[in-house]
């Protein structure tokens, strides 16, 4: 008998939390972008999983495939904008993004 | 339960989960990105168990690859103030949402077990071109080849989107000591030298 279903839920459920408050509590853009990229992992090994348990078709592979796809795209714009960011302000600190409040 | 299987499983996703507390954790934020990579090679390996084997080459290779050296290429472009000063202003308002959100993600993971009826579900056997190239490939570009093709032109917008944001305003020369008298409020006291330097 192989290794249930239940536990690669529950590590991509860790792996989401863990991303998620990443996300919240922390103020370093490059961090914050680093905390994205963890919880569409998570999402993923969710998605993989329960394609292994529906082994009829690739449906949650085909989805993980073009998750990766947009990961990567969102990668390369997020950076790009945290490095114009940078040279407007000399700082990564998400508080320093207020431009538009004042 | 193969206890093979068991031990494989439990390495992989404690790297995982270790990486990935690493990569929220860390104050600098290339062991962040190191924590990524290792949290990415766990859920490669993960995928290896779930009969996945494309995607576990496609993850270390997009992921590990290409997005975690982007992210360091990042880092080392930035130098030293990639490391962001930590202050307390709102400290406590966001390390109680944190809180709230880890209890609620923990409570919602004891209530799904405890409903479960006992015993796990047990994952079927896998069938022959399961998860292989061949057989992703033929469902890519059979069922799903308007996504794939969507997604050509998703990433070719990214590359150029990249390319434009990250390359800046191309300042005109005689525009420039206007645009210096701009008073900065950049809290890091060489920050008018690296401008000055830049252009």
């Amino acid at each position: 008998m192989t290794v249930p279903l239940e536990y690669f839920v529950i590590v991509g459920a860790a792996l989401f939390m863990t991303g998620a408050v990443g996300f919240l509590i922390r103020r370093n853009l490059l961090v914050l972008l680093m905390s994205i990229e963890l919880m569409l992992n998570a999402v993923n090994l969710t998605l993989v999983a329960f394609n292994r348990q529906h082994v009829g078709g690739h449906t949650g592979q085909i989805f993980t495939f073009f998750i990766i796809a947009i990961a990567a795209a969102e990668a390369a714009v997020g950076l790009a904008i945290v490095l114009a960011f940078f040279r407007l302000r000399s700082t990564v600190r998400s508080d320093d993004a207020d431009l538009l409040r004042n | 339960m193969n206890k093979l299987e068991l031990a494989f499983f439990g390495l992989c996703s404690v790297i995982a989960l270790l990486g990935a507390v690493v990569t929220v954790g860390a104050k600098n934020p290339i062991r962040g990105a190191m924590g990524l990579l290792s949290t990415i090679i766990g859920i490669a390996g993960l995928y290896l168990m779930l009969a996945a084997e494309f995607l576990a080459a496609i993850q270390l290779l997009v992921y590990a690859g290409a997005v975690v050296i982007l992210f360091l290429f990042v880092i080392m472009l930035l130098g030293p103030s990639a490391q962001s000063k930590r202050d307390a202003r709102g400290a406590v308002a966001r390390y109680v949402g944190a809180a709230a959100l880890l209890v609620s993600g923990l409570g919602a993971m004891v209530l799904v077990m405890r409903t479960q009826s006992g015993t796990p579900t047990a994952l079927p056997a896998v069938p022959p071109q399961f998860g292989t190239i061949e057989s992703i490939g033929h469902e890519l570009f059979s069922t799903a080849l308007v996504p794939f093709e969507l997604s050509g032109a998703l990433l070719l917008v990214a590359v150029i989107g990249a390319v434009a944001v990250a390359r800046g305003k191309q300042v005109d020369p005689t525009l420039l000591p206007a645009a210096d008298a701009k008073p900065s409020q950049a809290p890091a006291p060489n920050a008018a030298q690296t401008k000055e330097a830049r252009s």
